[in-house]
């Protein structure tokens, strides 16, 4: 558990941050909380030349309004994100998921814009961002550029960040009146999600007006369930339709195989879950 | 008197130990640091089995602050083979086990070659640069298929992959038994694999002494004087140039019963360049290289009559060894031989196990060690009979449980149980489980066909602990003895310091010991200290495993004191002037009858012992004793342990809705400790039911090599148990206890998964594998619907 040899730059700002990252070309890597970096490093499976730790750079952590939008700091620990009254009446969906992730001392110092970049689609944020159709805000040589969620999540552990890309803020549309449910399904209290559904639903004269629906650790990117989307649009909030219309919950998914889970496993599981998810956010049974 | 409310025996102490180990404001071996200390650091062998062609240390020896670096061969000189000490039978193989392989790896993780260094980033980069030619062999991962001909072999030379085969059948001729049954199920059981994961990984520090030749041994063990015997036997070292200390250990579960490669390696590295070396194991190498416990394939066939009477069992077992024999490897299986009959009544046995070498890490001992397999394996077929017959699970049980009244009973696999109640204990847990509400409950539940079951499980289990007699276990070919010591040292102030044998790494021996020499001695229970775990202050000892610390060592201490008080009575009979019948002893305090104010202190006579003025004639100036307890039987706690789980059949997910255990581990020293071995002993219980699997892929590399694979269940994890005792004491020590250390371990799972098949069973589901992860339980429904 030790890493292999690395430089280390601990930037002030974040112009200083993107020139380094800049100069290091392919091999640096961001340090925010370390929580994902750190084991990577520790069990020598990642082996960038440059740590840049971002973690002192001023500003960017905290949560203000700007109009519609919630912009959430990009350094902004899941503890924070958990007691902020914010986030807790405009974007309950995040702290629902939030609360799931790991235990309190990783909540402490994991950062939600850590964990967006990191683009593990076993973890819960990413899902949770493209539910919530967020957009990350990143700053690189040629400045400043927003990226939604859907484009920002490219393939297993990757990113549309570029190296010398600096992710800055999430912003998340405020949404009032809209139900949400995060339903994690993992095996003890601290594992990654074996499955894992963001579902956030608007409600209209007891029928499903809309649903957003957003799937965890179902392929090598967070995942939208596009088609039960489409098929509850306007469906009862009652449990018989919204099984039929979460019964596509799965289509386009392409899970992966581990000790815990077979691909048909999750399947089942994602179809199960959206349904559950779905229901509680509709304020059904 | 109000004696009988001031005895320490019985109380709930808070634990002494524990400011120290809680803070780590100890001694924990990584602690340790010194001037010139080396770091090693250990390449292993990235393949399951493979021949080494080529080991070149050269390119680690440019990189920065190395020392030194070793290939096997080149460490191969002084140092042997690792000992394994319990060759079950006469013509068990016993291959060649060197710290550091030379010409083969077996398992990945076997050591290959070795870097000391400067500092522990210095060592684990340099490994890197090592450079090691393999060609691939063959993988052995299979128990069933390592026996075939045509098999690959793990020890060419050998010839096979049959370790050994021990054999015991006891009673009548089993197929004759068979012959009158009127049912007889059989059933396979798998025994995964469990990676022993203690809180505290694996470290050494050894500081040589080259003017004299002694070498002194910081080991996070449980058995510093096994350990020193062995090394000793493996390095060359003298015995008496070799002292080994065990400071404190943050648990071990078995896995520190053991003799490591690294041990012997930290000593040849030591020995060899004259400094101080130590080396600590990280998470993700314990888990490749600390052994590894379970992993066995059980075939279990019973045979009863109709009205539930049983007649007999056989047990065909396959024991998997993994690449070598390590300290007690092949003993483990035959730990559990006697325990597959449980608690009762039979009229044959017949047991078999096979022991196989596969291209993985080697298994010893871990908590239960053979017994929680043995228990497993009856107490599911138990279920499995009950279902079959159409009786209620506990019904059955009661049918053929041995009677209070039976007690001392000869066992049918040929042990004797020296006491117990099993109804006492079962009618308690179910008047606390609530056993016929749930089962009403679990009724409706089926009716309305809701998607959540529930099961209840039930295990009545029994265990033979508090290793042991010492000719037994000569009678079963085990190395060494089975008696621990124990002597007491009165200081000149009055104080106390009980020496023990016993190593603790996390049981509390110093509280449970002070409480009983406190008793004994009548001296404040904070004015005793115990000296433990360094082979130069405790020099006698058999450490600690197999729940016999306070079966044994715990005894030995009761009968030290015994014999200083006796020491003392005499001398107070001298200062009395009274003859030693006269005197009463109570509360420390030496009293003649019918004039109580002629009186003395045991600590009193501790300073007269020192001074020596005017001790009776011909006695020894000393009222210290010591003595060595060898106990006559094993000791069988027994237990029911009631579980209540809900099953969600559309995830798989089981979850425990309620956990009540009622053990009979005789009489109690100290109730807050027993209630802590219990809970963590069922939480590792249920561990092995739901959660825990050492998974290996194809080629025989272990895909669970951390902590986010193997998964460990933690407190929000697992339900709150309800926990209560019934006492019927041992009979072979003097404190009637008869250890707790593995109970719950042994109890607990087979309790979770007959409550899961219990709640599927209207499902149509008969069993389920271990551990009974979601996917498997949903794949269980899945089949038994299809």
């Amino acid at each position: 558990m030790i890493p292999p040899a690395f430089d280390y730059a601990r930037p002030a700002s974040v112009e200083e941050a993107v020139r380094t990252l800049a100069e290091a070309g392919d091999e640096a890597k961001v340090l925010a909380g370390g929580q994902s970096l750190l084991p990577l490093l520790r069990l020598r499976l990642a082996f960038p030349e440059l740590v840049v730790d971002v973690g002192r750079i001023p500003g960017l952590s905290g949560v203000r309004e700007d109009g519609d939008t919630l912009v959430i700091g990009a350094l902004t620990t899941h503890h924070d994100i958990l007691r902020d009254p914010l986030v807790g009446r405009y974007a309950g969906l995040l702290a629902a998921a939030t609360r799931t992730v790991a235990d309190p001392a990783v909540r402490h110092r994991g950062t939600l814009g850590g964990s967006l970049a990191h683009a593990d689609p076993a973890g819960d944020l990413p899902a949770v961002a493209l539910a919530l159709d967020a957009e990350l805000v990143v700053v690189g040589p040629q400045g400043r550029r927003t990226i939604p969620a859907r484009e920002f999540f490219v393939d297993y552990l990757q990113s549309a960040l570029r190296p010398d890309e600096l992710l800055v803020a999430v912003r998340v549309p405020k949404r009032e009146g809209w139900g949400f449910r995060y339903e994690k399904f993992q095996r003890v209290a601290q594992a990654w999600a074996v499955v894992g559904v963001a579902a956030l639903v608007r409600r209209e004269n007891g029928h499903i007006a809309e649903a957003r629906i957003g799937l965890t650790n179902m392929g090598a990117t967070p995942l939208r369930a596009a088609a039960s989307e489409a098929a509850l649009a306007g469906v009862p909030a009652v449990a018989d339709a919204v099984a039929r219309a979460t019964a596509a919950a799965a289509e386009g998914t392409r899970p992966s195989s581990d000790p815990s889970a077979t691909p048909e496993y999750r399947a089942h599981l994602a179809r199960v879950l959206t349904r559950r998810a779905v229901l509680a956010a509709a304020g059904g049974e | 008197m109000t004696e009988a409310t001031e005895r320490e025996v019985g109380r709930a102490r808070l634990r002494k130990e524990d400011a120290r180990l809680v803070t780590g404001q100890t001694t924990w071996t990584d602690n340790i640091q010194m001037t010139g200390l080396l770091h090693l650091a250990i390449l292993r062998s990235p393949m399951a089995h493979a021949r080494v062609d080529r080991v070149d240390v050269s390119p680690a020896l440019e990189r920065p602050g190395v020392v030194a670096a070793f290939a096997g061969r080149d460490l191969a000189d002084g140092l042997g083979s690792l000992p394994c000490a319990w060759p079950v039978t006469e013509d068990i193989v016993m291959p060649d086990h060197p710290p550091v392989a030379v010409d083969e790896v077996r398992y990945a993780g076997d050591p290959v070659a070795v870097v000391v260094a400067r500092d522990r980033y210095a060592a684990a980069d340099a490994l890197e640069a090592i450079e090691v030619d393999y060609t691939p062999l063959p993988p052995v991962l299979d128990l069933e298929a390592a026996l075939a001909e045509d098999a690959p072999l793990v020890h060419a030379d050998k010839g096979t992959n049959r370790c050994y085969v021990w054999p015991l059948a006891t009673g009548e001729d089993y197929a004759r038994v068979k012959e009158r049954a009127d049912v007889v199920l059989t059933r396979r059981y798998r025994q995964q694999r469990l990676i022993p994961s203690a809180m505290e990984p694996r470290a050494v520090v050894v500081t040589p002494l080259p003017a004299s030749g002694e070498y002194t041994l910081h080991s996070t063990t449980q058995i510093p004087h096994i350990l020193r015997i062995m090394l000793a036997m493996v390095t060359g070292i003298p015995e008496h140039k070799l002292r080994v200390i065990a400071p404190d250990v943050g648990g071990g579960f078995g896995s520190k019963l053991q003799v490591y490669g690294e041990e012997a390696l930290a000593l040849a590295v030591a020995r060899r360049l004259g400094r101080p070396v130590k080396w600590t194991e990280s998470r993700s190498e314990g888990c490749l290289a600390t052994h590894h416990g379970r992993g066995m394939i059980q075939d279990v066939e019973i045979a009863a009559t109709r009205e539930g009477r049983l007649l007999g069992l056989k047990v065909d077992l396959l024991a998997d060894m993994g690449a070598y024999l390590m300290l007690v490897t092949p003993g483990v299986p035959i730990l559990g031989a006697f325990m597959y009959p449980g608690i009762y009544k039979m009229d044959a046995y017949d047991f078999t196990c096979t022991g196989v070498f596969t291209t993985r890490t080697p298994t010893d001992a871990y908590r239960g060690a053979g017994r929680p397999e043995a228990t497993f394996a009856i107490e599911r077929i138990m279920d499995e009979l009950a279902a079959e017959l159409g009786l209620d699970p506990i019904e059955l049980r009661r049918r053929n449980w041995i009677r209070r009244e039976e007690f001392p009973y000869p066992s049918i696999a040929g042990l004797t149980y020296d006491s117990g109640d099993y109804a006492a204990a079962t009618d308690k847990a179910l008047a606390l489980f609530g056993y016929d509400d749930l089962r009403a409950e679990q009724q409706k539940r089926h009716e309305r066909g809701d998607p959540v079951r529930l099961g209840i499980g039930v295990s009545t289990y029994t265990e033979m602990c508090g290793l042991a007699p010492s000719r037994v276990l000569g009678d079963l070919r085990y190395g060494a003895g089975g008696w621990e010591a124990a002597s007491i040292r009165m200081l000149p102030t009055g104080k106390v310091e009980v020496v023990t044998g016993t190593s603790p790494h996390g049981q509390g021996h110093v509280t449970s010991w002070s409480q009983i020499a406190a008793d004994v001695l009548g001296v404040p229970f904070e004015d005793v200290e115990v000296v433990h775990g360094d082979t130069k202050a405790a020099p006698q000892g058999m450490d600690t495993y197999g729940s016999r610390s306070l079966v044994v060592g715990g005894a030995a201490v009761h009968q030290a004191a015994v014999k200083v008080v006796g020491k003392a009575r005499k001398v107070a009979a001298h200062l009395l002037e009274a003859d030693e019948d006269d005197l009463d002893f109570a509360g420390g305090v030496f009293s003649v009858k019918g004039s109580p104010e002629a009186r003395t202190t045991i600590q009193e006579i501790a300073f007269a012992a020192f001074s020596s003025h005017d001790m009776p004639e011909g006695m020894e100036p000393t009222i210290n004793a010591e003595h060595v307890m060898d106990p006559e039987n094993f000791s069988y706690p027994h237990g029911t342990h009631l579980c209540a789980v809900e099953v969600d059949t559309e995830t798989g997910r089981s979850t425990i809705r309620s956990y009540v255990c009622v053990d009979d581990v005789g009489r109690v020293v100290n109730p807050l400790i027993v209630e802590g071995q219990v809970h963590g002993g069922v939480a590792q219980g249920i561990g092995q039911a739901l959660y825990e699997e050492a998974v290996y892929d194809d080629e025989g590399n272990l895909v669970s090599g951390t902590l986010a694979d193997y998964l460990v269940p933690s407190a929000v994890d697992l339900p709150d148990f309800v926990t209560d005792r019934t006492e019927t004491p041992a009979t072979s020590n003097p404190l009637g206890a008869k250890g707790v250390g593995e109970s719950g371990t042994i109890a607990a799972t087979p309790a979770v998964v007959n409550a899961i098949v219990d709640a599927l069973r209207p499902l149509g589901v008969t069993d389920v594998a271990m551990p009974c992860t979601p996917q498997r339980v949903w794949q269980a429904i899945e089949e038994a619907s299809a």
